[in-house]
């Protein structure tokens, strides 16, 4: 009982957040929305036992994603009005499109529900096994069968990590900044010099 | 009783909301951009769905692995939008066709 109040609660939530983050005025709101629909997202995973994921959406999506967004449209000074003129315009075929697609799938679910379709049978070699919890389960798949995988999830990070890194930063002419080579290729004999001024005159620099 | 099928009708709503972001917002790429974040939303709740109806783990190891693509997506398409607005100005996606041959 409790199982279906928290799945309709997460799922109303979830849909309505996804509804309002695509119409809302304001980008920094649709951020905001697009948080709620995460973790009412995380709940739905929660409730049929993925809780590793469910954590996995809420920290990288609320803790790493969405922050990003919020940062890029409060940093960047943006006329939205400007970019909502075709809004009316586009609407009834983007409808259209959302209509037809939103029938399709209905459609192949009722397709299943009526058992004609034979969906794989999974062979259970990567089956929860009975008292091992969910985060350990994973944790076995993923440094096991799926370490290489695991791996190039690493480096596509990394890529994308540089690739970001690269295409932002940028050489600043009017800050002085640390030139590390000129540093360690300085010597003593070039940055000091012995001087024995004569009462009186003072020394050049 | 809470069936798979709920699950893939929410996460089918949720992906043609997407769809349908994509399509109100033709201007604004960052709310395309939280579009797109919302359509893999939509496929990590089929994934997860699936591997706990099904009893098989190789979907929840696969929505992490788009979860690290839409981390990497994110990031990539948020620091072209910095660039981009940098250059020109504005984020409007009519105006991006410097590259038009």
């Amino acid at each position: 009982m409790i199982h279906t109040i928290a799945f309709y609660l997460f799922a109303t939530l979830v849909v309505a957040s996804g509804a309002i983050t695509i119409l809302a005025r304001n980008p920094v709101h649709s951020v905001l929305w697009l948080i709620l629909a995460f973790f009412n997202a995380a709940g739905l995973m929660v409730l049929v036992g993925a809780e590793f994921i469910a954590m996995l959406l809420v920290i990288v999506y609320v803790g790493a994603v969405a922050v990003l967004f919020l940062f890029v449209v409060m940093m960047l000074d943006i006329d939205f009005a400007e970019l909502r003129a075709g809004f009316i315009k586009n609407f009834p075929l983007g409808m259209l499109v959302a209509v037809v697609l939103l029938c399709e799938i209905v459609l192949g679910v009722g397709a299943y529900r009526a058992g004609a379709l034979h969906l794989g049978t999974p062979d259970g070699s990567a089956a929860t096994a009975v008292g091992v919890s969910n985060i350990k389960a994973i944790g076995t798949l993923l440094y096991g069968r799926y370490l290489f995988l695991f791996e190039a999830a690493g480096v596509i990070l990394l890529v994308a990590m540089i690739g970001a890194i690269v295409l932002t930063h940028r050489q600043r002419s009017d800050t002085r900044g640390q030139n590390i080579s000129r540093q360690i290729a300085r010597r003593p004999d070039e940055a000091t010099v012995n001087v024995k001024p004569e009462v009186g005159k003072g020394v050049s620099l | 009783m809470i069936g798979i099928e709920h699950y893939v009708v929410v996460s089918s709503i949720l992906f043609v909301l997407g769809v349908l972001g994509i399509f109100l917002n033709r201007k604004n790429v960052i709310v395309i951009l939280m579009a797109i974040e919302l359509i893999l939303l939509a496929v990590n709740i089929n994934l997860v769905a699936f591997s706990a109806f099904l009893q098989d783990l190789t979907g929840q190891i696969f929505a992490m692995f788009v979860l690290t693509v839409a981390a990497g997506e994110a990031a990539i398409g948020l620091a072209i939008l910095v660039i981009y607005f940098r250059g020109r100005g504005t984020i409007a996606v009519d105006d991006v066709n410097r590259m038009k041959g």
